[in-house]
């Protein structure tokens, strides 16, 4: 994903002198392209993410579509405070980029995991929060955050990441993509999730229940109309992210259902309690531990259908 | 077209016009923070007097100075000076603390002048550090300065952009360290010693100088030798005195907090217009 994510920056900053892209000295490997034949829209912030922020607000307050990068906690957490005023505050024009959303970095450690960011980044006023599902929902979201007027959040996995969509996308922010149909459950999924619950369905399906999948890419805003119309027409709805239940895709789905006058519909929220993984290891390993894996939630789904 | 303006009046005038104001102001606001924002008055005085080229008529004009007040609790003296400039009617300042009002406790975006929002510190100057890193960019001549304040230098988001802004040779950004020596809870070198300030400048690329920041001429002198170093980060270390220009507030603690009321209030507006005879001094 990040390397669709830098293919896809460095074609559009080729066409828009604006677009200047800060890093907090990371990119070994991936952002080398965009540093020497960019050099005017490229700047290594160094390892000072309270600074970079800024700077990029202050860029943007003076007509730069700014954007930060990261890895992992960074450019969201450390800088907290950073992005809730001098960004979103001013309605600066800065785009917040992580690689290593959830699990990616399972084995550096807890202080790598990035579990609670899209929680936290939803509660920023006016933040767009967009965590794509693969290398081409990674693309489509890289050219609509930037042509986005307005800070945005994007989390992205790692590099390596198969394709889930095999045909053409309409992607659009705030609008789930229905990856496919079914009538006896919603699957929602948000980031790299989308692959378990395409798997899922697969397998759901096999033994005779049909499952809708939507990629749910922009939490923030969400696609609460999607969310209606899977508990009007389906009987079920799981929520799966590779983060916290509290807060991100699942607090945002059950907030919309909580509120929803005549939903009658099971709804589980498949994520991590809120908790430090007490183990580290590669993202298969830690899915497996924290239940995220397709077995795992085929397992749930299940339980839940009854 | 919007055009630089030449401010008409006259920096010790527009000084004792400024201090009068944030007097009124936090005293009708029962405001906190009038210390800092008298130790600021002669600095800000002279860069909007002396130095700053803007048009209060466009605020939004593309070529003008930048002005960040990092230290948005000095916010009483930044509104007094920018309603003197004609960004907005005088009166307006009659709002301040308000309900309802565009005129925050701490400066804040919305008020014609105010180029960003502060109040929690350590975030100015990295917003002036990126203003200015766009000028260089983009080959604008404008300049950005930012005023902090002495406890804002315990903040490690202070010398973030300290770091940052020698490396891309910003001799464009000033900052101003409204040096008054005392912080909210404590006098600087008692809390966390900032010794030798200037020299932390200097060791982190900046060319500094330290100056008297209620000297006006020695304040409109040093801007006018911005950039001190051709691609270097300019730093003035200006030395004040928190409260300056009331005399039973000069280097009290308890003036980052108490508004002046009553007879206070009437001494404190007597003492900035100089009405106070030689009896009343001797009387103290």
């Amino acid at each position: 994903m990040r390397n669709a994510f830098i293919e896809t920056l460095f074609e559009l900053a080729q066409a828009d002198r604006r677009i200047v892209l800060l890093t907090g000295d990371l990119g070994f490997s991936v952002l080398e392209r965009f540093r020497d034949e960019l050099p005017q829209q490229f700047v290594n912030a160094g390892v000072a993410e309270q600074n970079m922020t800024a700077v990029a607000a202050g860029l943007a307050l003076s007509g730069k579509i700014a954007l930060t990068y990261s890895i992992a906690n960074f450019p969201t957490l450390r800088c907290l405070e950073h992005i809730r005023n001098d960004v979103c505050y001013h309605e600066a024009n800065v785009k917040v980029v992580a690689v290593g959303g959830g699990f990616a970095y399972g084995a550096l450690g807890a202080t790598h995991h990035a579990t609670e960011e899209l929680g936290v980044m939803r509660l920023m006023p006016g933040m767009t929060v967009v965590a794509p599902a693969d290398p081409v929902e990674a693309r489509a979201a890289t050219r609509a955050i930037v042509a986005h007027p307005g800070p945005c959040y994007l989390r992205l996995g790692k590099a390596g990441e198969p394709n889930v969509h095999s045909a053409p996308i309409d992607f659009q922010l705030g609008r789930a993509i229905r990856v496919r149909d079914g009538a006896d459950l919603t699957l929602i999924s948000t980031g790299s999730m989308l692959k378990t619950a395409v798997g899922v369905a697969t397998r759901l399906a096999e033994q005779g229940a049909g499952a809708r999948v939507l990629s749910m890419h922009t939490l923030k805003p969400l696609d609460v109309e999607a969310v209606l119309e899977a508990a009007r027409e389906t009987p079920a709805i799981v929520t799966l992210e590779q983060h916290s239940i509290l807060g991100g895709l699942g607090g945002a789905v059950a907030e919309v259902l909580a509120e929803a006058p005549d939903a009658h519909v099971r709804f589980r929220r498949i994520g991590l309690p809120s908790m430090f993984s007490p183990r580290v290891g590669s993202q298969d390993y830690l899915e497996r531990m924290h239940g995220l894996d397709e077995e795992s939630v085929l397992r749930t789904v299940t339980e839940l259908l009854g | 077209m919007p055009q630089a303006k030449t401010i008409e009046i006259p920096p010790a005038e527009l000084a004792r016009r400024i201090r009068r104001h944030a007097v009124v102001m936090c005293s009708r606001a029962n405001a906190s923070h009038i210390g800092g924002s008298l130790s600021a008055a002669d600095l800000l005085a002279v860069v909007f007097a002396r130095f700053l080229r803007f048009d209060p008529a466009h605020p939004d004009w593309p070529e003008r100075d930048r002005f960040i007040l990092s230290k948005g609790h000095g916010v009483s003296a930044l509104y007094g000076v920018l309603g003197e400039c004609g960004y907005f009617p005088l009166a307006a300042l009659e709002t301040f603390y308000q309900d309802g009002s565009p005129f925050a406790g701490h400066a804040t975006k919305g008020v014609p002048g105010v180029e960003v929002s502060t109040g929690s510190l350590g975030h100015g100057l990295s917003l002036a550090t990126g203003m200015a890193l766009a000028a260089k960019l983009d080959a604008k001549s404008y300049r950005t300065v930012c005023m902090v304040s002495d406890g804002e230098c315990d903040e490690g988001s202070t010398w973030e952009p300290a770091l940052f802004a020698p490396q891309h040779r910003l001799d464009n950004l000033a900052v101003i360290v409204d040096y008054n020596k005392i912080q909210s809870f404590g006098d600087t070198q008692d809390v966390l010693d900032l010794e030798p300030l200037a020299e932390k400048w200097r060791a982190f690329g900046w060319s500094a100088r330290e100056i008297d920041g209620h000297d006006l001429g020695a304040i409109e002198r040093t801007l006018a030798a911005l950039p001190f170093e051709p691609g270097k980060p300019s730093a003035i270390v200006a030395h004040t005195v928190k409260g300056k220009g009331v005399s039973y507030m000069e280097g009290k603690l308890l003036w980052h907090y108490r508004a002046p009321r009553g007879a206070d209030l009437e001494r404190a507006l007597d003492e900035i217009d100089g009405r106070l005879s030689d009896e009343d001094e001797v009387a103290e």
